[in-house]
């Protein structure tokens, strides 16, 4: 059977293709926790939070779903990476850490859509809370 | 003995089976350190994921029983290597705490089974990692190692579970000396110290999709196939582990992603406990690397290891 996660393409490291933009990496993971809110119902906040869009995303995310917040250190590692870039000193480091942002933007993908395709089977397992917790609140 | 020297020792459910290797390994780094394991007398199921699912504080009572023992053994302390168990523990600590409705189905529960409720703060919980590093030390590693693990690149790969959720780990994100929960590196140093190149890998901490390993395997195997991709291209030879759970998926959908996606990848999977031991001078069996899934017997081998 196929799955929502089988029709996405893989995205394998490649250091010897040209590597993404910053922008273009955190709009892309912007896009993702987007998907995930538009799923849900919700409207993809523009805000800002500790200067990113992302982690404004994340915590919109996070307020409605906890397990949602098993995605926090994969958005702050990919702002850190990317930060990283921008502060390289030579384009050899640069493109190292753009690499590595890829990566853990790759994750982030992989994460949130896997979330989706199996949202009510269970709760991630680092999750703050417990599935079961909603149904106690009602 | 301090009360480092000798602790009691909370295998759990996963270093009796698929993990076994971590279990062996973990004791034949004890006895080589001169470090003691009690291990807990009767002691049960953590709770893992799927009680917690169910019901948070069946897992609270769980955990707290196993505290409870390890306080009747004498101990002020309890190791886990399990990170499943180890949050586990950490996490019934926290609730027994803060939560007036899990501590009272907790004590309700221990009496219906004739037991003295667990009071929190009485026993503190150590992963493997934060055991070794306190009791021995990254220079007490150093003056002990015996067969350097010089020329081997490591990724550190810790999991989710480790540091997540931060609130219930409050000795960590303290500072110099602590822990970091976002960027983890006590295994870094200590294999490090045993003479290892630790690479950069900014995946240290990302989910490996244990949980939903049978629910939704093909997520699991993208996630892991992720990480071995990651690791192989920031130049690691080896990932190092410290938890049952990711060992196990980071082996097993290894195997997956060449059968059904096609995607091999070669990087050797191992238990830091593994590494570690090797360094000290124990032989590849001592540490249970015949048991793990994936053999890298004679990568260990051409790396004068084995």
């Amino acid at each position: 059977m196929e799955t929502l996660a089988d029709t996405l393409p893989l995205r394998p490291l490649a250091a010897e293709s040209a590597a993404p933009s910053v922008t273009a990496l955190l709009a892309e993971a912007e896009a993702v926790l987007s998907r995930w809110l538009l799923a849900h119902g919700l409207t993809p906040t523009e805000a800002k939070r500790e200067g990113y869009r992302l982690l404004a995303l994340h915590a919109q995310g996070a307020r409605h779903d906890p397990t949602f917040n098993a995605c926090r250190e994969s958005c702050r590692e990919l702002i850190y990476q990317c930060n990283m870039a921008l502060a390289a000193e030579s384009e050899e480091e640069r493109q190292q850490r753009l690499l590595y942002a890829g990566a853990v933007l790759a994750h982030l993908r992989l994460f949130i859509e896997g979330k989706l395709e199996v949202a009510g089977l269970g709760t991630f397992c680092c999750a703050s809370r417990p599935l079961r917790e909603k149904e106690r609140r009602e | 003995m301090t009360v480092h020297q000798r602790v009691a020792y909370y295998p759990g459910c996963a270093l009796e089976g698929t993990g076994h290797a971590y279990d062996r390994s973990t004791r034949a780094v004890a006895r080589a350190l001169g470090l003691e394991l009690d291990e807990l007398h009767d002691w049960n199921c953590c709770g893992a994921m799927e009680v917690k699912n169910i019901d948070p504080h069946l897992q609270t009572f769980l955990s707290a029983r196993n505290l409870k023992i390890a306080q009747e053994m004498g101990h002020q302390t309890v190791m886990a290597p399990c990170n499943g168990c180890y949050h586990n523990l950490k996490k019934a600590e926290y609730d027994l705490t803060h939560s007036p409705s899990a501590k009272e189905v907790t004590e309700r529960l221990s009496r219906k089974a004739g037991e003295d409720p667990y009071q929190p703060g009485t026993v503190r919980t150590l992963h493997a990692l934060e055991w070794i590093r306190e009791a021995i030390g990254n220079e007490g590693i150093r003056k002990r190692v015996k067969r350097s693990l010089a020329g081997l690149k490591i990724a550190n790969y810790y999991g989710c579970m480790y540091t997540r959720p931060r609130h219930i780990f409050p000795e960590k994100d303290k500072g110099p000396g602590s822990e970091s929960t976002s960027k983890p590196y006590f295994m870094d140093e200590i294999l490090a110290a045993a003479g290892a190149e630790t690479v950069e890998f900014p995946l240290k901490t990302a989910c490996c999709g244990g949980a939903h390993t049978l629910s939704d395997s093909y997520t699991s195997t993208r996630l892991v196939l992720n990480i071995l991709t990651t690791a192989e291209a920031v130049g690691a030879d080896v990932i190092a582990t410290e938890c049952p759970t990711c060992h196990s998926g980071l082996e097993m959908h290894q195997i997956r992603a060449a059968r059904v996606f096609g995607k091999e990848t070669k990087v050797k999977i191992l238990y830091f406990t593994q590494l570690l031991g090797l360094a000290l001078g124990l032989s590849p069996r001592q540490v249970g690397i015949h048991e793990n899934v994936s053999d890298s017997r004679a990568f260990l081998k051409a790396r004068g290891l084995a």
